[in-house]
């Protein structure tokens, strides 16, 4: 048995198991024969949408018995995809959508985050930085990605913890079973590197220049960047391309690779923006004892789209904002970036919607006439208030501490639930005043309810925005 | 060469000498009027100088939510062309309200950045993109280095600049009070309305504080704000602010509808 599914493990089958044993526990069983090359081509083809969607450095993990898992390096990429607790939830949904059962961590060394992925429970497991020593102290031997026999040989000795191999003298240990062990040790606790050979996808425009000596220096690296992104231009164009996504690959002299990552909001091979876009990432480059390689990849080229320019002689043509939104995406995450378009609701939370910054830009509006505050809070906040029921607005409220007597009020303007988004806001209501206190603060209050019918909310009040 | 140059040759080499060193052209720079006589007037150039910073803070209470700040400078950019970019630390502005003041959704592109490391960069960048109406950063803390730093990055990408100051807590507010680079300073409070006639909220009335003003006098203004449009006017003396023909459909377009005023000032500093 190579693999089985979650029912199957149920009933009691375990991988290693004989066909015929797992055929007799099980009448029925469906088996199929493996087919470890396809499996290998679909862990590729894994790799490389991970590749595009994460992170630039992705390899198939045949560390361990079988080629079963994938392995990135996140370093650098986490924050453009909202860190990595959020990273990989994300991943493992996605994997999880297309029908892949998949789980998933992160930790400082590679063999740490495979031993935890293997041993732990949970499908999306962040182990914070540094605490890779600790979380691997408890962890059964057999997550060192060692041979079975020796994991059996080891537990004849009575070590079965990670633990105690690690207090175990060494010399013993690599005289009876060779120095696989010390070194799968040493790399799950970081103290040996363990590089990560990155897949490529098929013929990507790319280019990439060797070093004599090993270059460290910032300007350096500038001037070889420089040298780099023109051939790589003049490859998208001849092909017609522009790059998405573009990976600046520094392998250096200790074999690890360094990555930098940039995403475009449109297709570019314009080699001054492309040159700025990279010279403003040097900063993260840890050049180490020297940089001796370094790769320009186009990961994600997509068509040229040419676009008429307005060339009216009165109108001046309305400016081109996506290089502006790349280094501001680049900088901050392409999350930060957005526009504002009218979502048709009343509920004012549930009024605006964030689409991407260079979303074609459509024509709708906010109905006028209502006034709407300046500032909406994220979320109403309760305030104390008295009022006359029905309809009163309030005659003094409390909020954050603060209490506003309050001098005129305009209202209610009444909005209902939305009956078609869930049987709970079938009969809510919300009454808004527009109120203004002694001292000119204008708020916008709520309350939940009509006054009248309890079905219609709590008829507590809350303060929802600010005027001006 | 014409004679006139040729007579004094020293006095031009001199002129051109301290333009350079204060860092500016000798060229006229556009400005964008408030289309108030009393507040243009204040003004030099007669409004809000363009490629420039120019600062804004509630004032009382709102110095920490800066909603009626947030309000002005909204006001300031809708008046400008092109887009505007908008960096807010905590989202909470709504942009139905922007609406409201003229400036539409679709003109407007927002960041939203954590730190003020990164609000200063991005107001930075924004500024030196030539293609930006204005640019409107929530800022907390302003150096003078930063705020040299924003003027210059105007200066070069001929846009509006506007740093709403924003502060956490009312104790950072007196920073405020901190020498800055920017072009003119303006502090905007709540004042109460005044009484309607009938129930209900009258029209909101804010004290505009222009703080400081390079090459001017600062000076206070007390100015009504048209609710549900975006005109300003001048507390008080309603209707004869602007001319006696001024009448309410005129000083409404005042801040927001106004079509933009002649760029040619503005062509010629970015030739």
């Amino acid at each position: 048995m190579l693999a089985a599914d979650r029912a199957a493990r149920k009933s009691g089958v375990v991988i290693g198991m004989p066909v015929a044993k797992a055929q007799a526990l099980i009448p029925g069983l469906a088996v199929q024969d493996g087919q470890p090359e396809a499996d290998r081509a679909a862990l590729e083809r894994l790799a490389l949408w991970l590749q595009q969607r994460v992170s630039p450095i992705v390899a198939v993990d045949a560390s361990g018995k079988s080629a079963d898992g994938l392995v990135l390096d996140t370093t650098g990429a986490d924050h453009l995809l909202g860190g990595e607790a959020t990273m990989l939830r994300d991943i493992v949904r996605r994997l999880n959508g297309s029908g892949i059962t998949a789980r998933a961590a992160v930790a400082d060394t590679l063999g740490a985050a495979y031993a935890v992925t293997r041993t732990t429970p949970g499908t999306a497991i962040v182990v914070p930085p540094g605490e890779h020593v600790a979380t691997l102290a408890d962890m059964p031997i057999a997550a060192l990605r060692l041979p079975t026999n020796v994991v059996a040989g080891m537990a004849d000795l009575g070590l079965t913890r990670v633990r105690d191999l690690e207090n175990a003298p060494r010399a013993p240990l690599v005289l009876r079973f060779g120095p696989e062990i010390t070194r799968r040790l040493d790399q799950a606790y970081g103290r040996v590197e363990e590089p990560i050979l990155p897949i490529r996808p098929v013929d990507p425009v790319a280019v990439s220049r060797n070093f004599a000596e090993p270059i460290a220096a910032a300007e350096t690296i500038a001037r070889y960047i420089g040298k780099l992104v023109p051939p790589l231009c003049i490859g998208l164009e001849e092909r017609g391309l522009g790059a998405r996504r573009l990976d600046l690959l520094l392998h250096r002299v200790d074999n690890a690779v360094q990555a930098v990552r940039l995403a475009l909001a449109r297709p570019v091979r314009d080699p001054k923006h492309l040159l700025r876009l990279l010279s403003d990432q040097i900063e993260t480059i840890e050049p180490g004892f020297g940089i001796e390689r370094m790769e320009l990849i186009a990961m994600l080229a997509e068509p040229v789209e040419r676009r008429q320019q307005v060339s009216s002689l009165i109108e001046e043509p309305e400016a081109d904002l996506s290089g502006l939104v790349d280094t501001l995406a680049n900088r901050l995450g392409s999350g930060a970036l957005y526009r504002v378009v009218p979502v048709e609701s009343d509920v004012p939370e549930r009024s605006v919607q964030r689409v991407p910054p260079l979303a074609p830009i459509q024509d709708t509006t906010w109905p006028e006439g209502w006034p709407r505050p300046t500032r909406l809070l994220p979320r109403p906040e309760p305030i104390e208030t008295m009022a006359m029921l029905p309809d009163h607005p309030p005659v003094f409220f409390v909020w954050r501490g603060l209490r506003h007597k309050v001098k005129c009020a305009d209202g209610p303007e009444r909005i209902f639930g939305e009956w078609w988004k869930g049987d709970a806001e079938l009969t809510t209501a919300r009454d808004y005043f527009r109120v203004e206190d002694t001292s000119g603060e204008r708020f916008w209050l709520f309350r939940a309810g009509d006054g009248e019918h309890g079905e219609t909310g709590s008829q507590r009040w809350f303060l929802h925005g600010l005027f001006a | 060469m014409t004679a006139e140059t040729h007579k004094k040759p020293g006095l031009e080499t001199l002129r051109a000498a301290i333009s350079r060193l204060e860092g500016q052209t000798s060229r006229k720079r556009a400005t964008l009027p408030f289309g108030l006589a009393e507040i243009d007037r204040r003004l030099p150039g007669g409004g809000l100088t363009l490629g420039a910073l120019h600062e804004i803070a509630g004032g009382g209470n709102d110095a920490l939510n800066a909603a009626a700040a947030a309000r002005f400078a909204a006001g300031i950019a809708a008046r400008t062309q092109g887009q505007v970019l908008w960096i807010v630390t905590v989202a909470d502005l709504f942009t139905p309200a922007l609406q409201q003041v003229g400036l539409p959704p679709s003109r407007v592109l927002f960041v939203e950045s954590g730190t003020d490391r990164d609000v200063l960069a991005c107001f930075e960048e924004g500024l030196r993109h030539p293609g930006l109406g204005a640019v409107v950063a929530e800022v907390g803390r302003l150096t003078m280095t930063a705020s040299r730093r924003l003027q210059l990055a105007a200066e070069s990408g001929g846009g509006i600049g506007l740093a709403l100051r924003r502060w956490r807590r009312q104790r950072d507010a007196a920073d405020f009070g901190q020498p800055t680079a920017s072009t003119t300073r303006w502090r905007v409070s709540l004042l109460p309305s005044a009484p309607l006639p009938v129930q209900g909220v009258g029209e909101s009335r804010w004290l505009l504080e222009l703080i400081r003003t390079r090459s001017g006098e600062s000076a206070d203004f007390e100015v009504e704000v048209r609710n549900g449009q975006a005109g300003l006017r001048i507390a008080g003396s309603p209707d004869k602010t602007a001319g006696a023909e001024a009448n309410h459909g005129d000083l409404a377009s005042v801040l927001g509808h106004r079509p933009a005023p002649p760029r040619t000032g503005r062509r010629r500093a970015s030739a």
